[in-house]
């Protein structure tokens, strides 16, 4: 039964879901409704199983003292904070959460994201190689692109602009269209083997 | 050891200073290169132009602080031009760290324009669901979101006031910075209910929305801080976007230096080591 249940509520799930889109009329457009707000109601609850989760496996890493463990204090400590002060007094402007989450949060993680600009420049200048004739056209249209995306391109050449504009709606475009319509056939025959109980990992337990 | 094989294997602390410099001195002592507008810039700008003042637009925040000097220049760009049309804006996050940034944006610019909290805009906040909260919304935003981000009932202001759906909305713009975002306001708002939609998106995505842009499933479309700098160009001031155009633009070069000086060394060395053989 622990497995039979879940596999008859995605069933029934999958296929209301499927049946509302092409029949958008009652029942079915009343289920929609009414499985989204169930949806909904079950992410926050993902939410807050996550959070348990995070103090489950810090708070064994700070008991256990193990490698990296006054990270886990740190990151404990912020979560507490910040979802005391949140809950506690809002987070609106003038508020301690917000005043964190301006004067911490916001430059600690902008600080992180443009570390990526040292070590883009790093790569460039080692990895970025023209081994073959396919590394050596990729290396071209980056190049191209990268001009074409700052004033100085235009400024060094006019038509560069053009020519990466051209890149992109192209070459580029042709590439993303295979890939999501390849991503699209992979969802719909993964969605398809969940609905039918075919593919079952995402139960767990199991291998 | 040779030049060639000191130059091989240079410390990156060097290249680490290069690119500070790159970045910092052009934002100390702008050059002012002159930004060209792109058709895709040009199409969230001529749509937000053709809505007709008191019209609602809802803005989705999607992105956290680490995408902040990319995406913010362009939330705030729109919700410029949105004011100053008169444009009432609803906003609302499917990113929890989106919501607050997008808040310091209205409030930013509605103190500039004479804008009042619930009358002319207003914050939803974060719901957690992606796609659903957006499937949500198509059939009923008053009980998506019940309250705003600070948990006073939606009842209570006038700008929610007829509010039911995305048939109240003229235009959506989500500002993304990964998934849930853009994808997901296509595939339900535009592609099941109809409804217009404009993205602003960081540049290392961009690649990914063209197919979108040119099968006008997206009105317009901003890449990067280049689409936040052409924004601010069509609406005639000069914003951080604008600002970070010349320091993109020779961290930009020094980066194809850094490739084509790195190549050169490259096959310098291996013509030398082909001799050797």
């Amino acid at each position: 039964m622990k497995r039979q249940i879940p596999l008859i509520i995605t069933f029934i799930a999958g296929i209301v879901m499927i049946i509302q889109y092409f029949i958008p009329h009652e029942p079915f457009a009343g289920m929609q409704q009414l499985f989204n707000q169930w949806y909904l109601i079950i992410a926050a609850f993902a939410m807050i199983l996550g959070i348990g989760n995070l103090l489950k496996i810090h708070s064994g890493r700070i008991s256990r003292k193990t490698s990296g463990w006054g990270y886990s204090i740190v990151l404990l400590t912020g979560l507490t904070v910040m979802l005391i002060s949140g809950l506690g007094w809002g987070i609106e402007r003038g508020t301690f959460f917000f005043y964190l989450f301006w004067n911490l949060h916001i430059p600690m993680a902008s600080t992180m994201f443009a570390l990526l600009a040292f070590f883009v420049a790093s790569a460039s200048y080692r990895a970025f190689r023209a081994r073959t004739i396919e590394a050596t056209l990729l290396l071209i249209a980056a190049i191209v692109v990268m001009l074409s995306r700052v004033p100085l391109g235009g400024y060094i050449w006019s038509k560069i602009p053009f020519a990466g504009d051209w890149i992109m709606s192209y070459p580029n475009m042709a590439g993303q269209r295979a890939i999501m319509i390849g991503i699209a056939l992979g969802t719909v025959s993964t969605s398809l083997r969940i609905i039918l109980g075919i593919e079952r990992t995402y139960l767990g337990g199991g291998k | 050891m040779s030049i060639v094989d000191r130059l091989k294997t240079i410390d990156r602390r060097i290249i680490f200073v290069a690119i500070s410099l790159a970045v910092i001195i052009p934002l100390l002592f702008p050059i002012g290169l002159p930004i060209m507008v792109s058709p895709p810039a040009q199409g969230l700008y001529d749509a937000i132009e053709e809505l007709k003042p008191g019209s609602k637009v809802l803005l989705s925040f999607d992105y956290d602080p680490s995408t902040m000097p990319e995406v913010y220049p362009m939330n705030l760009g729109v919700v410029r031009h949105c004011f100053s049309k008169n444009i009432k804006l609803v906003g609302m996050g499917l990113w929890p760290t989106g919501v607050l940034l997008g808040q310091e944006a209205f409030e930013l610019l509605a103190e500039e324009y004479g804008k009042t909290y619930g009358e002319d805009y207003i914050n939803l906040g974060f719901k957690a669901g992606g796609i659903v909260v957006i499937s949500a919304m198509a059939e009923n935003i008053p009980e998506t979101f019940p309250e705003d981000y600070a948990g006073t009932s939606i009842e209570e202001f006038p700008i929610m006031k007829g509010v039911k759906n995305f048939d109240s909305f003229g235009l959506a713009v989500c500002f993304s910075a990964g998934d849930p975002g853009v994808r997901e306001w296509v595939m339900i708002a535009h592609s099941r209910y109809g409804k217009k939609v404009g993205a602003g998106i960081t540049a290392v995505m961009a690649p990914a929305y063209y197919p979108y842009l040119q099968a006008g499933q997206l009105v317009g479309l901003l890449g990067g801080m280049k689409g936040a700098a052409e924004y601010e160009t069509l609406l005639k001031y000069k914003g951080t976007g604008s600002a970070g155009m010349d320091a993109q633009s020779i961290a930009h070069s020094l980066i194809i230096v850094f490739i084509i000086f790195g190549n050169v060394i490259y096959f310098i060395a291996r013509r030398k080591e082909r001799k050797k053989v």
